[in-house]
């Protein structure tokens, strides 16, 4: 193992959307160190203009999530001598998203295909039913509690070369989002779901190059996901032909 | 770019041409050796029902598979999008069939 | 040299598959129009079979039998991921994959020279 260099060359995208630059900020380098803290040194040491994101700092929000030398990451959980043993950053916004300013991209796009999947809870049963006595032994069960960890970082949104090639596409979190709900029992809406995923940007673009399960930092699987997703759709589709 | 419709053709035009393609791959390692001849090859498929329907099937399949698999290209890599990107499909089908289907006429017809 | 950073090993089957697809999308136009020849100029098609008598010529088939080989049998991972159930081995797959497409192309050259 190298030993840690003691200064860090960090080249952070800066700008808005249309104006981007880079810049690069000569950073010292510690024992301990994770990329959110040398970009919040360069924020309160070297250039308070600078614009970034983070919440709890301690991987559980997702806030923090950026490029990290051309990797999507969590920065509060990136070590700087794991990524950069040669003391070179680059750090940049999530990749796939519209810059709002530096390293903040603008999440509106990711949560609205979120919703366009249909991947929202279809309530069955009102206040006075009774309430359905689901089991975490049952199969369906079991494959949805695979997805349902989902916090929403985009990290698998920006690592997917697809959404990268097709603006339309809904993408692995909203895909998998609606995969735990197709696996739902007290889903009321599995037709609507079917069909919110099997339009023009839906399950059936996905390429299987499985970025999204590589990169996941709470370890859940997209690609299994979304592989499900086109059985229940081409499924579905069978029996309607069927019975037509 | 595809929908249920398009990925279900994608997927049923490659089911059907896994055993063409091994069988293709079969006889290429077969035939090869010694060299090739167009004479060797018509006197294995001329006049054969057997070879004309082998083949025009992978035609058909091909001409399918690989026009929305280069329509999948043109539109992620290419940018191409709307009435553009479905002429570039049905252009390339249409293209791939009518070659493919001389080609197998070429080596069928008796 | 810096490994790119999507260089993850299915990520590198789904280039190959892509790669591959394309490769042979361009030779089969060119590869029709020749074997329909046999009828309308069989010098024009045996003329070809003896150039591609050429080593070189032989080396390049082997590479367009393996392209073949390695889109099938990735296609044929892909039809099992998306059709049957789940399995953890698709890493295993796909070098699998390649294997296979190595040894089928290799034959293929060694009985081609």
């Amino acid at each position: 193992m190298t030993a840690t260099p003691s200064r860090l060359t960090v080249t952070v995208q800066r700008g808005t959307e249309g104006a981007i630059r880079h810049e690069t900020f000569d950073v010292p380098a510690y024992e301990n160190q994770t990329v959110l803290d040398v970009v919040t040194w360069i924020q309160q040491m070297a250039d308070p203009t600078l614009s970034y994101r983070f919440a709890c700092r301690v991987g559980m929000c997702g806030s923090c999530a950026m490029m990290v030398n051309g990797v999507p990451r969590w920065t509060c959980r990136t070590h700087v001598n794991k990524v950069a043993a040669d003391g070179q950053l680059e750090i940049a916004p999530l990749r796939n998203l519209p810059v709002i300013k530096d390293l903040a991209a603008d999440m509106d796009p990711f949560f609205d295909k979120w919703v366009a999947a249909e991947a929202r809870h279809h309530p069955s049963a009102g206040r006075a039913d009774e309430f359905d006595p689901v089991t975490s032994q049952e199969p369906a069960r079991a494959e949805a509690d695979l997805g349902i960890e989902c916090i929403n970082c985009g990290i698998c949104y920006a690592a997917c070369d697809t959404v990268a090639g097709n603006p339309d596409y809904l993408g692995p979190a909203a895909l998998q989002r609606a995969w735990t709900l197709l696996n739902d029992s007290r889903d009321a809406d599995r037709d609507g779901i079917l069909a919110a995923v099997s339009g023009k940007g839906g399950c059936h673009n996905c390429h299987s190059m499985g970025s999204c399960a590589q990169y996941c930092p709470n370890d859940l699987n997209p690609l299994r996901a979304i592989a499900g997703l086109k059985r229940e759709t081409v499924k579905a589709a069978w029996r309607r032909k069927r019975d037509a | 770019m595809l929908d249920l419709r398009l990925y279900m053709a994608q997927r049923l035009s490659a089911l059907v041409m896994v055993p063409l393609v091994l069988g293709h791959i079969a006889v290429m390692i077969y035939a090869i050796q010694g060299g090739l001849t167009t004479a060797e090859i018509l006197g294995r498929t001329q006049g054969s029902l057997l070879w004309f329907l082998f083949y025009g099937s992978f035609v058909i399949a091909v001409s399918v598979h690989a026009a929305i698999g280069l329509r999948v290209i043109a539109h992620e890599w290419g940018g191409l999008r709307g009435r553009v990107l479905n002429w570039l499909m049905w252009g390339i089908g249409a293209c791939l069939f009518y070659v493919g289907i001389l080609a197998v006429l070429a080596v069928t017809l008796p | 040299m810096k490994v790119p950073p999507r260089s993850h090993p299915l990520w590198l089957a789904f280039l190959l598959h892509r790669l591959s697809g394309l490769a042979l999308a361009l030779f089969l136009p060119v590869h029709l129009w020749l074997l329909s020849q046999a009828v309308t100029s069989p010098a024009t098609l045996d003329g070809f079979l003896a150039f591609a008598e050429h080593p070189l010529v032989k080396f390049a088939e082997f590479g367009l039998v393996f392209l073949l080989a390695v889109h099938m049998a990735g296609g044929v991972r892909l039809l099992a991921l998306e059709f049957l159930p789940w399995s953890n081995r698709h890493k295993t797959f796909a070098a699998a994959a390649v294997g296979t497409a190595l040894f089928l192309s290799a034959t293929f050259f060694l009985r081609a020279i």
